[in-house]
């Protein structure tokens, strides 16, 4: 015979389980929602290419018309500075690849168009390589390189 | 807690000059403390600009911006006086949110 109170313990911890998923499937939501976008499969790439393809820019056309302000040597790669421009009209977004990084998609930036395409600001890279900028200008890919040179790799 | 962001909006003609200093530790989950153990993951995911409440940048980070974060931009049509607000949120949902006025040229 089945101990009756084996039985209540069980129904409880059935309960609660419930419970316990649904509160925490709330909670996956609510930062979903807080977190606008995170472009998951992006971020975790650890090739450019497949960064790209996951960002729905395949292959972006090399344009004369996207400036990368970089140092040619960075003796310390936790800091490299980065500065992009973009005189192509319309941009829309601004891609910043460090092509040989562990995962290389640093960071993307939606531009409106209360912004001029220009953006700065400073990322670590694990060793020498090239630096990509990718901008998005009405619904196509552009993309411009530099190689940044590293003294001491910056990612550990 | 979040540190407070340092936010410095200049004017140069009918542009505003947005440099954004944030502190964060932005671990990249590869470092390892003194014991030798794996700091885990921590960094902005995203940040957002807005200028007089409209949206202006939108930026989605990975683990690979420097630690401190600096963030520069341009904000077309200001004025004197108009609101730049920034808001960050890292990948355990902190966030912060700091909001600064276009100062005239100097």
């Amino acid at each position: 015979m089945i101990d009756p109170s084996r039985r209540i313990i069980l129904k409880c911890a059935g309960a609660f389980g419930a419970l316990a998923m649904g509160l925490v499937t709330g909670l996956v939501k609510s930062s979903n929602a807080v977190a606008a976008q995170w472009n998951k499969a992006g971020f975790e790439s650890k090739a450019m290419a497949d960064a790209l393809k996951a960002l729905g820019a395949g292959n972006p056309v090399e344009s004369k018309d996207i400036a990368i302000t970089a140092p040619d040597i960075a003796e310390n790669g936790a800091v490299v500075p980065i500065a992009i421009v973009s005189k192509i009209p319309n941009t829309q977004q601004i891609l910043i690849i460090a092509e040989k990084n562990p995962r290389p998609l640093m960071a993307t930036f939606d531009v409106s168009s209360g912004s001029e395409g220009y953006v700065s600001t400073r990322i670590k890279m694990g060793e020498t390589s090239n630096v990509w900028a990718v901008v998005k200008a009405d619904g196509n890919f552009f993309a411009a390189k530099k190689e940044v040179k590293i003294t001491v790799g910056g990612c550990g | 807690m979040a540190e407070p962001m340092k936010i410095r909006a200049t004017l140069q003609g009918d542009v505003a000059d947005v440099r954004i200093l944030m502190l964060h530790p932005m671990e990249t989950g590869a470092r390892k403390d003194s014991k030798g153990d794996l700091v885990p993951r921590h960094f902005i995911q995203n940040v957002a600009v807005t200028h007089n409440g409209k949206p202006v940048l939108d930026a989605q980070w990975s683990q690979g911006v420097s630690r401190n974060p600096f963030l520069g931009l341009r904000v077309k049509g200001a004025k004197a006086g108009d609101k730049i607000s920034v808001t960050w949120i890292d990948n355990k949902g902190e966030k912060r949110t700091d909001e600064v006025t276009v100062a005239a040229a100097s």
